[in-house]
């Protein structure tokens, strides 16, 4: 909660400062001073710095976001669809980007040193290297126009409508993001799994003749799976940010693209709710990870 | 029913005396043709007996364990030999045969239950697991009902309730000893033919030590199980088997039965071993063996042992003995028959306990605790000049904290501590340097208390320059003295702690305490992470020291033999209050509190049990 009120003043300080303000944005530069400071008073941006704020934040506990200073919409109808955008494309990439890097790193370590190890080494590597925006251009020529031209090359959607009522939109979006969040993943799982495969316990279960599926998945996995939980909620935090670029080269009505659209424009209440609500994201995604690695390790659940 | 039913190889009556076990020309190399961890082992276990496989750290009795199961470390490989269970080569078997056998007919006892149970399983499911695993074997126990029963029956031969709260618990909710029993109960649970125990009590208790013994004897003879026990402790191993085999080098040098071979050993290296184990009963100079092993590939042509053998002669280092028999037991080494079949003869330690009107160091009414929890009440302790007092406890009864408190380096304590009749502050911070000179303390375990970054001239150097006042002339001259003092010879002085073996890394650290001519000496089990040989040589040197020196001691140890060697008198610990103190004597051989009676009475002694063929 602490870190939420923070992260609210930051955003307020940090809008606030910003050279012009919205009366300028929404007027344009040639402006005469006269109908700035009529439309200052319009949006009460004369009043007191605290004042505003105090208006702003009692207004966000109650529901009341105000209206964006571009349009007059109301901040929520404008951001409910990207917000739910948003969600479908983090939520799709984490539950993939999770389970394949969870499956290819213990793969990995199964065959540790084969040639899928090593191939899948080098190909990570070389993926961690690269921009998500490389990444996602490399894929449009790859799969949406110079080289097989099977899939929409950008993610536009009709105004009103939802990503899941195209889902051929989302497949490059999420393929970029899977790409850069997968080697984390299965970095830490190999590691992880490594380490639980050399085990005293896996020792011992071969010794009590366990048979080999029995150990990966029984004995092995569950103890390499707790320390990339943490990983995998690293990922989850890092999508938050990484959807602002991917959004923006596919032209995805998400979020991060919003926020862009949002900035560029000076709609500062439309900024300060979106920042706020990944604020919280990245809050609640720290507190789930913790709680599930805590868990998935009964030596720190449980007290002796 | 002391046969196992069902067995395909179900042995005859007439059998009975047979091997159950026989394993010959054993061998285990680096990879598949690098140099030999293991060479030309060969043994064999009856029914119902159980074989110790003794030796330093090193020396392959590990390596030899896991082979029994068909199992080797990363890296090695078996290449030769034979694993006879019951007339079966299990070395022979596909991996499908193999696994169906290990768990069900050869079972695994691990060193470090703590590290070999499953952190994310409950201990229930972890024992139910080897019966689930062989269901074939044990009947129609992979059901649910079943297992359970067989679960709670192994349970309570290994002294566990078998409550489902117990159950249900995880690893890291029991006690050392619990987690003991658990793996105990994994091993018999389907009724094996042979169990391979791999030092398993050497993270335990003395007391908690002798019940698991006593359970482990108990469920050979009435199961007619055949054993396999790997121990460095002699002393264990010498109550609980019938036969021993020693290993040094990768090599067996001396096989045969327990009296034997401990009466009369005739191998150097088994006579040495033996005049290393401390003795409870009589107050004795301990003899070590010096030096170390040859690791795997740099063994040489010779027999392994020469260049530590006391015995050896020119032939020794060109010939490799083959394994000879002699006085009814089988040794390698040439000179076999030349040497008499003696336990060495050790001298008595002489420096009788004498009530002292002085003390150097004085401990009254001293309570620690860690944070709001109490550690030690109550604690008194009189360190009369030139005699050594040991702290004596098993683990949890604060001895370590009490040591802390007096060297300053635990500051959450009340009472005093007077220090040559100053009274010393709680922080080391807080003294002056003449009082931390003057009180030096030696770290349990010498591969972390040692800077790994430094030399060992500098290590010395930095605590000279520290606590002296000695000149950059007259410090090297100082660190050369000290070194010869602790007999290690000057080249040490170049090198890092990680080119040392922990016998010596242990000497450069009382080196380091010695050198700023303490008047008090702390030992905080210094030789609890050293094999018994060296263990020996530690003590021995130590004792020097302290007589030569006329230095008070204060050695904290869990090891009451230990104690017999080296102090006049001893405190004993209990749960942070001294449950007993007085002269060494006293203690263990007449003790007074019913703790320390217990306590005396588990010491495991070098004690040669007859009557067991």
């Amino acid at each position: 909660m602490l870190t939420l009120f923070l992260v609210s003043v930051v955003v307020f300080v940090a809008t606030e400062v910003l050279p012009g303000n919205a009366a300028f944005a929404i007027l344009g530069r040639n402006a005469s001073p006269v109908r700035v400071r009529a439309l200052e008073n319009q949006l009460h941006l004369n009043r007191g710095l605290f004042d505003q704020y105090w208006t702003w934040i009692s207004g966000l506990f109650e529901g009341r976001l105000g209206n964006s200073l571009v349009n007059s919409q109301s901040v929520w109808s404008l951001v409910e669809p990207r917000l739910v955008n948003s969600a479908i494309l983090v939520l799709v990439t984490g539950v993939i980007g999770s389970f394949l890097g969870v499956a290819l790193g213990a793969f990995a370590a199964l065959r540790k040193d084969g040639w899928f190890d090593r191939i899948s080494s080098v190909v990570l590597l070389a993926a961690t290297s690269l921009p998500e925006f490389v990444v996602a251009i490399g894929l449009i020529i790859l799969l949406a126009t110079v080289v097989f031209h099977v899939l929409p090359g950008v993610s536009l959607l009709a105004p009103g409508t939802y990503a899941w009522s195209e889902p051929q939109l989302l497949i490059l979006p999420v393929a970029t993001l899977v790409i850069v969040i997968v080697p984390y993943t299965m970095r830490m799982m190999r590691a992880a799994m490594i380490e639980a495969l050399e085990s005293d316990y896996v020792e011992m279960a071969q010794l009590k003749g366990v048979p080999e599926w029995r150990i990966v998945l029984v004995h092995a996995l569950p103890n390499a799976i707790a320390p990339t939980i943490q990983v995998i909620g690293l990922g989850f935090l890092y999508l938050a940010g990484g959807i602002v670029i991917v959004e923006n080269v596919f032209n995805f009505p998400g979020i991060g693209q919003g926020l862009v659209e949002a900035v560029n424009g000076r709609d500062i209440p439309t900024i300060q709710f979106i920042v706020v609500v990944l604020a919280a994201f990245y809050v609640v995604m720290n507190i789930l990870t913790d709680v599930i690695a805590l868990l998935a390790t009964p030596r720190r659940r449980i007290a002796r | 029913m002391s046969e196992v039913e069902g067995r395909v190889a179900q042995p005859s009556p007439t059998a009975r005396r047979e091997a159950r076990l026989e394993v010959t020309g054993l061998e285990v190399r680096v990879g598949r043709s690098g140099p030999d961890v293991v060479r030309d082992v060969s043994f064999a276990v009856q029914a119902g007996q159980v074989l110790g496989l003794v030796g330093e750290s090193g020396s392959g009795k590990t390596t030899v364990a896991l082979a029994l199961l068909g199992h080797t470390r990363r890296g090695l490989s078996i290449t030769a030999g034979q694993v006879l269970l019951d007339g079966t080569d299990l070395l022979a078997l596909n991996p499908r045969d193999l696994r169906a056998a290990r768990g069900a007919r050869v079972s695994y006892v691990p060193q470090d239950p703590s590290s070999a149970l499953n952190p994310t399983l409950r201990v229930g499911t972890q024992v139910r697991e080897a019966l689930q695993v062989h269901a074939d074997v044990v009947g129609n126990a992979g059901d649910a009902g079943d297992a359970g029963d067989r679960v709670a029956e192994v349970m309570r031969e290994v002294y566990l309730d078998p409550t489902p709260e117990l159950l249900h618990r995880y690893p890291h909710q029991l006690s050392g000893g619990q987690q003991q029993r658990i793996a105990l109960a994994m091993a018999f649970a389907c009724r094996p033919s042979l169990i391979v125990l791999d030092e398993p009590t050497t993270g335990l208790d003395v007391s908690t030590q002798r019940h698991v013994l006593e359970t482990v004897r108990g469920l050979c003879r009435s199961y007619g199980v055949a054993a396999v026990y790997v121990s460095h402790d002699l002393a264990v191993v010498s109550g609980l088997v019938s036969d021993v085999a020693v290993m040094y080098a990768g090599r067996v040098v001396e096989i045969g039965s327990t009296a034997r071979l401990f009466g009369e050993p005739v191998h150097p290296y088994t006579r040495g071993l033996l005049g290393a184990v401390p003795s409870p009963e009589r107050a004795e100079r301990l003899t070590g063996i010096d030096g170390q092993q040859p690791r795997p590939g740099r063994r040489g042509d010779g027999c392994s042992f020469a260049a530590r053998c006391e015995y050896a002669i020119d032939a020794c280092h060109t010939e490799a003995p083959e394994l000879l028999t002699v006085a009814s037991r089988s040794v390698r080494c040439l000179r076999a028959r030349d040497i008499p079949a003696t336990r060495p003869e050790r001298l008595p330690v002489t420096g009788l306990f004498v009530p002292a009107e002085t003390s150097v160091l004085s401990v009254r009414g001293v309570a620690a605790r860690y944070g709001s929890t109490p550690v030690l009440s109550g604690i008194d302790l009189e360190v009369p000049p030139h005699t050594c007092v040991a702290v004596v406890g098993e683990s949890g009864s604060g001895k370590t904290t009490l040591a802390r408190c007096v060297a300053g380096l635990h500051s959450n304590w009340t009472g005093e501590i007077t220090f040559q009749g100053t009274s010393l502050t709680h922080g080391a911070r807080q003294r002056d340097k003449s009082v931390l000179r003057r009180v030096q303390y030696i770290f349990q375990n010498p591969y972390t208390s040692l800077n790994p970054r430094k030399t060992v001239s500098q290590i010395i150097d930095q605590q000279l320059q520290q606590l002296t006042g000695l000149s950059r002339r007259e410090r090297p001259v100082r660190t050369a003295d000290v070194l010869q003092d602790v007999s290690l010879a000057p080249d040490v002085l170049s090198c890092y702690p990680d080119q040392l073996s922990g016998g010596e890394r242990q000497r450069v650290a009382i080196a380091r305490a010695l050198a700023v001519e303490p008047e008090l000496l702390i030992c905080d089990e210094v030789t609890s992470s050293l094999d018994v040989s060296v263990q020996a040589v530690i003590v021995e040197l130590l004792r020097r020291i302290q007589s030569e020196r006329h230095l008070a001691l204060v050695f904290i140890t869990h090891n009451l033999a230990l104690v017999r060697s080296i102090a006049q008198s001893a405190v004993v610990l209990r749960e942070g209050v001294v449950a007993e103190s007085g002269p060494v004597e006293q203690i263990l051989e007449h003790p007074a509190d019913p703790y320390t009676r217990r306590l005396v009475e588990d010491v495991p002694r070098l004690t040669v049990i007859g009557g067991l063929r």
